[in-house]
């Protein structure tokens, strides 16, 4: 195996497996920036991946499932804004429901509606002309399906949403001080519940990305905590978009390299691989260390008072 | 403080009231258990039930599974093996299931034993070996329970326990037959192996499968990654992905996370070889085999032994010889004759025992 | 003082929420073609059912309240510690290994020393992230997602290896576990429940943890740090070196809850990979007992009784009507869900209640400080 050989393949599968964390994790930071923690990611990630792939299963529409996913996330994230905006409740502890329920529903649907894993034939590598036929470069960055392209090209619409629109500005007031941004006639709930069923439609099309899109089938529990690592990233990443597209590629890459370390036969326990994706990651953010504060309302209720 | 008292205080009183009130419940309404489709169950049985008056009660089976029982891997195999076991004793008059699944906790699967057993179910089985300290604590307690519990051969009778039967399989017995091929239909000579963590059932099918293979093939070269988890099919998926980027053309996989492994082996025209249950339902073509685990015939052995009284003490094993381990052939992909034979060859080694497969 | 009618009400609220959900957890298995009379009347019996009901609902209840008392402490501080599973793991494998390796000593300083080892390794585990966000203001809730991560492949690691049960060792299917612990080892229990005395330990440990809250300094500037870190800095207070004694003792109490399982329930420990089949999910189930019980060590008794029974209940529940355990877990994201949101109701009536509400009881609201002390640390 030629050292070009390995390289390419540890970028390229990094790439892949840093999909379903953009998505959710840029989700997470809308939410975040606007005051409110959603720990239930994973459970809104599982609903989104089975709606996705049932309905991509019983319609043979991938661009119907994709729409389902949608719709379940909107919801799923529609529900969680009711308890953290209007019944102000505790967002770590509600995510924590939210992640059960989705986790159990998920599981129970598949059960009652399919009874057994089933495939799909998810969206199709995309090799696009030239870009896909650079050398090296190609086929690491320019043959995936295209939910890897969308992951990679929410990075910089979030950031210029966030940062270059009036939008974002709202965002950035109700999370950094809702009582301002109230009395300048922001609506505190209506820019929270906007974030929050953002987050949820974004994760929901995490969960596609795995069930119709990269592993093309779904079974219980099949994120296995990828939505708490998510969360995790939003921190890495400091709340903005590049960063957490930073903390996505290195987490994913770092998995990548020990799956590469194994098949190369490096002798060090699997386990000891196996853990350091998660060890680096807290390791590089301990060596960079961020400046960034978190959103001051970060997990903070708002109540006008009245 | 007061508040909080007084919550304890309800807490307290309710535990003692439901203390009095409930210990007379012997609860009638015992579990009207048969298997997952319950609806359809029809009251009317017994009335229309001419041997009512023999009245062989249907013999009580329960189970205790970590995963579930359409996982296609482990816990699958014992469910359907059950079922058959069921269907051959005449349904579910003659032979009444229930099940617990995703009792991955162990603590929680130690008091669904003793429940079911309390309940008076004829044989409980604790389908995996992470249950079997529970078993060693529960089984003296009830002595006129049957208990059985894979995958080891460990009964307990050292212990002076006697109604605890334990089964295993194999499994690096169709491992080896799997390599055999696996090592024949690779033009590349390189093989990719997917498994959870190095122990146990997945640990042996994978020395079974590594041993076969470089026995058919010295030159092939078996790439073995270990993803430290039975949940997580992304990393699986992955995990399949360096194994064909890295020049595989055959692969293989062990537990219940491997569903998304061949979908990536599907789609680059990769091999896949099954192990446990029968995976050729999700990617028909590519499929060669599956090393079909099949309980029945340890369920058998065990349902005569408790008939004649024995409720424990034996341990089996199921293997290609005893019929427990089949070589399930997809005929969905035309395996060469040549490679057939090797196969038959390999099984026929294996039993008659002139093929010893190293697994220390 | 606040009339008893009131504590009453805030008391049953979560009571009430539970209903709640589980009405609508009826409805679903009215869709499964369950019917929910029996299958509540299951649950019910599962959980209180019977003196073996009631023991099993206080054995699933000690865990859930030892980590639940580590996130009391940890929420005082303005923390949040979601590392409890990892931490739980790590204080198993070290108790554990006192067992393994002292046969000859007494039974009592076994589980002594071992009870001291579970504490150290889950102090380990959780002031490592402590340590990280106060010196290098890594976000803990990374840390401790990524810590549970890691422990679980120490697990794995040790539980295969080093740690392995010798006659496990020998055979050709290595079942990843240790051997079992003497029998002079195990803490003693109530036979013939398997109620031991982890849970007794537990509610002792909640009275000093009240005590340590409340009536001595080191809980005085524990909760000082996590009300207003600036003012608890110009008061004096070496906030940072606080917030590394929060998560230390958060994760110290969730490292005795893993002790306690091997020596009160398992008397060995084994791995399925994951962390959940060793913990039971406390780690994270011990965070909704701890808001049961209002982030205060003696309502977080009750509230782990209650969260415990229902899991006991929910188990009970599948087995005697056969609906998949999926909806089990379903239904327990929503009675989280419902309980949380039923706090509204009792902060808006403590509002009303307004002024000379004594520091002493109830958190204002939960989540109103966590933030405050966010990135503090470096400041």
């Amino acid at each position: 195996m030629t050292p070009e050989l390995v390289i390419i393949g540890i970028l390229t599968s990094g790439i892949r497996l840093a999909t379903p964390y953009l998505y959710a994790a840029i989700g997470e930071t809308f939410g975040q920036r606007s005051g409110v923690l959603n720990l239930g990611v994973d459970g809104q990630m599982l609903l989104g991946a089975f709606a996705g792939f049932y309905v991509a299963f019983t319609t043979g529409s991938l661009e119907l499932g994709l729409l389902a996913a949608i719709l379940v996330g909107a919801v799923m994230g529609l529900a969680m804004a009711f308890v953290t905006v209007n019944l102000q409740a505790e967002q770590g502890i509600s995510g924590i429901g939210f992640y059960l329920f989705g986790l159990g529903m998920s599981e129970l649907l598949f059960k009652m509606l399919l009874g057994t894993v089933e495939t799909v034939k998810g969206f199709p590598s995309l090799h696009i002309p030239f870009l896909g036929d650079i050398p090296v470069l190609g086929e690491i960055f320019f043959q995936h399906n295209v939910m890897v392209y969308g992951a990679f090209l929410l990075v910089p619409v979030a950031w210029f949403v966030l940062n270059k629109t009036t939008l974002g500005l709202k965002i950035h007031s109700v999370g950094e001080n809702p009582e301002a941004a109230d009395s300048l006639g922001v609506s505190v709930a209506r820019i929270r519940y906007f974030t929050i069923i953002l987050g949820g439609i974004l994760s929901g099309v995490a969960g596609a990305s795995l069930s119709i899109a990269l592993l093309n089938v779904f079974q219980q529990n099949m994120t296995s905590g990828l939505g708490f690592i998510a969360v995790a990233l939003v921190y890495f990443g400091a709340w903005r978009p590049w960063g957490v597209l930073a903390g996505a590629l290195l987490f994913s890459m770092v998995n990548s390299l020990q799956l590469w370390m194994q098949v190369l036969n490096i002798p060090i326990p699997t386990e000891i691989a196996i853990m350091l994706p998660y060890i680096l990651t807290i390791v590089v953010l301990v060596i960079t260390v961020s400046r960034v504060r978190s959103p001051s309302a970060l997990t903070k209720p708002f109540d006008r008072g009245e | 403080m007061k508040r909080n008292l007084i919550l304890v205080l309800v807490l307290a009183l309710a535990l003692v009231l439901s203390a009095c009130g409930g210990a007379p419940a012997e609860e009638p309404a015992a579990p009207v258990a048969e298997e997952p489709a319950a609806p359809a169950e029809e009251p009317a049985a017994p009335a229309e039930e001419p041997a009512a008056e023999e009245m062989m009660e249907a013999f009580k089976v329960a189970i205790i599974m970590p995963s579930s029982i359409t996982d296609l891997a482990f816990s699958q195999s014992m469910f359907d093996a059950l079922l058959a076991v069921q269907a051959e004793m005449g349904g579910e008059e003659a032979m009444e299931i229930v099940y617990s699944e995703g009792m991955f906790v162990v603590d929680d699967a130690a008091a669904a034993i003793r429940d079911y057993a309390s309940e008076g179910y004829n044989l409980v089985i604790a389908h995996g070996s992470q249950y079997g300290s529970s078993l060693q604590e529960i089984a003296p307690d009830f002595p006129e329970t049957s208990f059985a519990w894979g995958t080891t051969l460990n009964t307990f009778s050292d212990d002076g326990i006697t109604n605890v039967f334990a089964y295993e399989a194999n499994s690096q017995e169709g491992g080896y037959v799997n390599g055999v091929i696996a090592a024949s239909l690779s033009e590349a000579g390189v093989i990719g192996v997917v498994g959870p963590i190095e122990a146990g059932d997945a640990s042996l099918y994978v020395k079974g499968f590594v041993a076969g293979a470089e026995a058919t093939n010295p030159d092939v070269v078996v790439n073995v990654n270990w993803i430290g988890s039975f949940s997580d099919v992304a990393l699986a998926s992955e995990a399949a992905s360096t194994h064909v980027a890295a020049g595989a053309d055959v692969l293989t996989g062990t537990a219940q996370m491997v569903v998304g492994a061949i979908g990536v082996a599907e789609e680059n025209g990769a091999l896949w070889f099954g192990t446990q249950s029968s995976q050729t339902s999700l990617a028909p073509d590519i499929v060669v085999a599956n090393q079909v685990y099949d309980w029945s015939v340890v369920l058998d052995e065990i349902l005569a032994l408790i008939h004649e009284g024995t409720y424990g003490g034996e341990a089996y094993t199921i293997t290609l010889a005893n019929g427990g381990l089949v070589m399930d052939y997809n005929s969905g992909y035309t395996l060469p004759d040549d490679v057939k034979a090797l196969a038959d060859a390999a099984v026929a080694g294996i039993i008659d025992g002139s093929i010893v497969i190293p697994v220390e | 003082m606040r009339s008893r009618l009131d504590s009453l009400l805030d008391a049953l609220l979560p009571v009430f929420a539970t209903f709640a959900a589980l009405g609508v957890g009826a409805i679903m298995l009215f869709i499964l073609r369950v019917s929910p009379v029996e299958a509540y009347g299951a649950l019910w019996e599962g959980a209180f059912g019977s003196t073996n009901a009631m023991a099993e609902t206080l054995v699933k209840a000690t865990p859930l309240l030892l980590v639940g008392l580590g996130i009391c402490i940890a929420f005082r501080a303005s923390v949040i510690n979601i590392g409890g599973e990892g931490q739980m793991i790590i204080g198993g494998i070290l108790a554990t290994q006192i067992g393994l390796t002292f046969t000859d000593w007494p039974g009592w300083l076994v589980i002594f020393a071992a009870m001291v080892a579970g504490f150290l390794g889950g102090a380990l585990w959780g002031g490592i992230p402590g340590f990280l966000k106060a010196y290098f203001r890594v976000n803990e809730i990374l840390s401790t997602v990524m810590m549970n991560a890691i422990a679980v492949q120490v697990m794995n690691y040790m539980l295969r290896g080093p740690m392995i049960d010798p006659a496990q060792a020998e055979k050709a299917s290595k079942i990843p576990q240790t051997a079992r612990l003497l029998e002079a080892f195990r803490l003693p229990r109530w036979a013939p429940t398997r109620l031991h005395a982890g849970f007794l330990i537990a509610v002792v440990l909640a009275i000093l943890v009240y005590i340590l809250l409340w009536r001595t300094t080191l809980g005085y500037r524990i909760r000082a740090v996590g009300q207003n870190p600036h003012a608890a800095r110009y008061g004096g207070i070496r906030v940072r070196r606080h917030i590394v004694t929060a998560l230390l003792l958060s994760g110290a109490f969730a490292g005795l809850a893993g002790a306690i399982q091997v020596y009160g329930v398992n008397y060995r420990m084994i791995t399925d990979g994951s962390a959940s089949g060793f913990t039971g999910s406390a780690g994270f189930n011990g965070i909704v007992a701890a808001l049961f019980g209002q982030l205060h060590p003696i309502g977080t008794i009750p509230a782990s009784i209650f969260f415990g029974a229902l899991l006991v209940g929910a188990n009970k529940m599948q087995r005697v009507v056969q609906i998949p355990s999926a909806l089990i877990t379903a239904l327990n994201g929503l009675v989280v869900i419902f309980v949380v949101s039923s706090e509204i109701w009792r902060r808006r009536r403590q509002r009303q209640r307004l002024s000379r509400d004594e520091t002493d009881d109830a958190p204002p609201s939960i989540a109103e400080n966590i933030n405050t002390s966010k990135e503090e640390g470096s400041a």
